[in-house]
């Protein structure tokens, strides 16, 4: 290696920034498009189904929307493909014999599924009829939540790793690849997060229907959209508090270190408290400002009021993860997960009562909350992955010692390369998103496919037709 | 069994796809300087935008593959290839993005085309480079890359990144030939043919100077009578630009891609031939690299079914969507 200015531990540390900002910025626009994919063919088949223009007008407006969300997942997901081997080759080494058969099982099942059938669904209408234009929606909807499903389980493999051996060059290597894929947090990281997917998007949704409703009550198609997202949120919300719950109580039982550090316990007691607020000091053990209620956290993790809750001192200090960002992101996911729960009552409410097109500050509620979701789902991963280290992979591999033999200069350079360029990239993208979320919806365009057209010209009306 | 040579002759397949599919996409974009009109961008562009996605999950596969199946080959090529690697990525994100971007702005649409062409050439460049440094060799110890921080950036490793750029040029110019008509068509046949003679030139320059830089190369290709059937590549290369360059001074339609297609298989194999059977050349054989049986078994299981499944779709998708593009109605087929 060459020399280095730095010393291997800034290299360690721009290595895990580097990782964390990639797949922070990456896991928006899945989180979002594997909702708005199935949004998407929900919509279609209503339209099939009903034949109502609404349903035509809402499948267009968001279909667009779709395509630029979905080529910046492309674009920022190919990246985090070779990001294991720039910066984590020794993990990749060890681990790939398990994680990476599952992610190529991603790119056959998933990746092909998607990007073959999304050429169909954005330009195809005109060329393959109806029906078949439903089934492209379909299989692309299908194949976000399958890559779901495996990149799941391979992060869920890496948190409670279980179906392995070791061979003689020190590799992981699999003996039961049911109990790999399946392994004990799988089922539970899946559903939480899937549910997470749809809740996002049907905030997404449920903002854009809500700004066009107050510009204009009568919308018809702003009206669809937000009432469709306003029942999402109040039957996917409870859902979500429920799955999280046994979420959290997976987690308990495997990684209580980290259930530790997302409560702030420092000590194992009986009748643990649940920390409202307050300022976890490392240094002391001790949380700062608290405002606590004594039992609550026993009831919750223990479903007992006087049950004993392993606290850090349980754990040796260099076994500790960093508890303030654990502490504070697990609040932060909480709390907006609180909120959503309230949107989706409080639009309840007014829709038994009649008055869910007639309730600005409802509305401007729901505006508001538009991006609840993404905070609430990066939140939830700095909760879950902050949380489990200094493990990369739970109690058998050291995220330090992990990384790849690169000098820290080379991963800064990188690193600053991605930010610069993420930003421009994809802050571009959003601004492009959400002028045509500002666009009425009312206005879309709805071409005549039953005369046949060449390719360009469609694949032009398609995307151009507003401008 | 032999799983291990199984899965390099796979993901040989997946790399050659990538490179056969994405090619005339990336090619599409670096022709952008040559045609400057609006209208035909629009048209150029929307040649590849049905298909591109698709085209460049085989480098997904490639990578995702490479990291099942040969692990250790991943963690050693990527530490060392890291900056052309990440040049790579960046240059993709730029072209990725602008297929939808393009065509949302009306001012700032002349920028996501610069996007679309610098973002094309440096991916393109990047993977000329990386073919370049894995045939000059990479340094390991202790299985781990042990290299300095620039041993990827030669003469010779630039000079493959252009080859590969030419290529590109070439499968990208064809493909417009078969695509497109009129005067966009017209003027893609000279580019064509220019960089046809071009890819020829660097193969030919490669095939020469690597044996006589590199006894092991020299060795495996002049062993006689061992060698003499390798000799049909060379043959073969001399007859794919004769027919290349014919097809497109009579004017062909569809021939002139295939023929590119034709040329470039040749030159991919003579580069396996090259470095079979390392991964990592002279330090890593594709068997010492492999993953345990059952993780090759397990994928091959899924790919053995679910790469015919693939094909079959993505054939599907180039079938809804063939024929010539244009900008005006009046479409027959």
């Amino acid at each position: 290696m060459i020399e280095s200015l730095f010393s291997d531990a800034d290299a360690l540390f721009l290595a895990r920034f580097q990782f964390a900002f990639t797949v922070a910025f990456h896991i928006i626009f899945p989180a979002f498009t594997i909702g708005l994919a199935s949004y998407l063919a929900v919509l279609e088949g209503l339209y099939l189904k009903t034949r109502n223009p609404v349903y035509q007008k809402l499948f267009r407006y968001w279909v667009k929307i779709f395509a630029v969300a979905f080529g910046m997942g492309v674009v920022s997901g190919i990246v985090m493909s070779y990001q294991f081997g720039t910066n984590w080759s020794v993990f990749s080494d060890k681990a790939g014999p398990v994680i990476g058969p599952l992610m190529g099982y991603e790119v056959l099942t998933a990746f092909f599924l998607e990007a073959g059938f999304l050429g169909v669904m954005l330009f195809g209408m005109n060329r393959v009829g109806e029906k078949l234009h439903f089934f492209a929606t379909l299989m692309v909807a299908i194949g976000t939540a399958i890559s779901a499903f495996w990149i799941l389980s391979v992060n869920s493999w890496m948190h409670t790793p279980a179906g392995y051996a070791m061979n003689d060059a020190g590799q992981y290597i699999v003996s039961s690849w049911m109990e790999v894929i399946f392994n004990p947090s799988f089922p539970y990281r899946l559903a939480h997060m899937l549910l997470a997917a749809y809740l996002t998007t049907a905030l997404v949704v449920g903002g854009v229907g809500a700004w066009h409703l107050l510009r204009d009550r009568s919308n018809a198609v702003a009206r669809k959209m937000f009432s469709m997202a306003m029942w999402m949120a109040l039957l996917v919300a409870p859902l979500q508090v429920f799955v999280g719950d046994l979420h959290g109580l997976n987690t308990q039982e495997y990684q209580p270190a980290k259930v530790a550090a997302m409560e702030g316990h420092f000590e194992t007691q009986t009748r643990a408290p649940l920390y409202l607020f307050g300022m976890p000091d490392e240094a002391t053990a001790t949380v700062d400002y608290a405002i606590k209620i004594p039992g609550l956290a026993s009831l919750i993790l223990k479903h007992d009021i006087n049950a004993e809750v392993t606290g850090l001192d349980a754990f040796p200090r260099d076994e500790w993860p960093p508890v303030p960002v654990v502490f504070w992101a697990f609040r932060v996911m909480v709390g907006l997960g609180l909120l959503m729960l309230f949107l989706g009552l409080w639009a309840g409410v007014q829709r038994a009562r009649g008055q869910l097109y007639q309730a600005p500050w409802l509305h401007r509620a729901a505006v508001v909350m538009a991006p609840a979701g993404f905070v609430a789902v990066i939140a939830g991963w700095i909760v879950t992955e902050v949380g489990r280290q200094p493990w990369v992979i739970y109690n058998l591999l050291r995220t330090a010692d992990a990384a790849s033999p690169i000098a820290a200069e080379g991963v800064g350079g990188s690193l600053l390369a991605f930010i610069v360029v993420y930003f421009l990239v994809f802050g571009a993208g959003t601004f492009y998103i959400l002028r045509k979320m500002a666009a009425n919806p009312e206005d879309v365009h709805i071409p005549d496919y039953a005369k046949p057209q060449p390719v360009g010209m469609a694949a032009e009306r398609l995307m151009n037709e507003e401008d | 069994m032999d799983y291990a040579l199984i899965w390099a002759i796979l993901i040989s397949v997946a790399v050659f796809a990538y490179v056969a599919l994405d090619g005339f996409d990336l090619g599409v974009a670096m022709l952008f300087p040559w045609f400057k009109k609006e209208e035909e961008r629009d048209i150029m562009m929307n040649t590849v935008a049905p298909v591109w996605d698709g085209n460049e999950t085989w480098l997904v596969l490639g990578g995702g593959g490479l990291l099942a199946v040969f692990p250790l080959a991943y963690s050693v090529l990527m530490p060392a290839l890291y900056m052309p690697v990440i040049a790579m990525l960046l240059g993709l994100i730029f072209r990725g993005v602008a297929f939808e971007y393009r065509f949302k702005t009306k001012r700032a649409k002349v920028l996501w085309d610069w996007s679309f062409i610098i973002g094309s050439f440096v991916a393109a460049m990047s993977q000329g480079i990386m073919l370049g440094a894995m045939l000059q060799g990479v340094a390991v110890v202790d299985r781990a890359y042990a290299g300095g921080w620039f041993d990827w950036l030669t003469w010779f490793t630039v000079f493959c990144g252009f080859a590969v750029v030419v290529g590109y040029l070439l499968l990208g110019a064809t493909w417009l030939v078969m695509k497109t008509e009129g005067d966009l068509q017209k003027r893609a046949y000279p580019l064509a043919f220019k960089a046809g003679i071009g890819l020829f030139a660097c193969i030919a320059f490669v095939s020469l100077f690597l044996p006589w830089h590199d006894p092991y190369i020299y060795e495996r290709w002049f062993t006689f009578p061992a060698s003499i059937g390798l000799w049909v590549l060379p043959v073969l290369l001399v007859i794919l630009t004769i027919g290349l360059l014919n097809a497109l001074t009579k004017k062909q339609q569809v021939r002139p891609y295939l023929w590119s297609l034709g040329l470039f298989l040749i030159a991919y194999c003579g580069f396996a031939v090259s470095i079979f059977p390392y991964l990592v050349p002279r330090e890593i054989t594709l068997w010492e690299a492999a993953a345990p049986d059952n993780s090759l078994i397990f994928m091959l299981v899924g790919a053995a079914i679910l790469l015919p499944i693939i094909f079959a779709y993505t054939g599907y998708t180039y079938w809804v969507f063939r024929g010539k593009v244009r900008a005006d109605s009046g479409y027959h087929d």
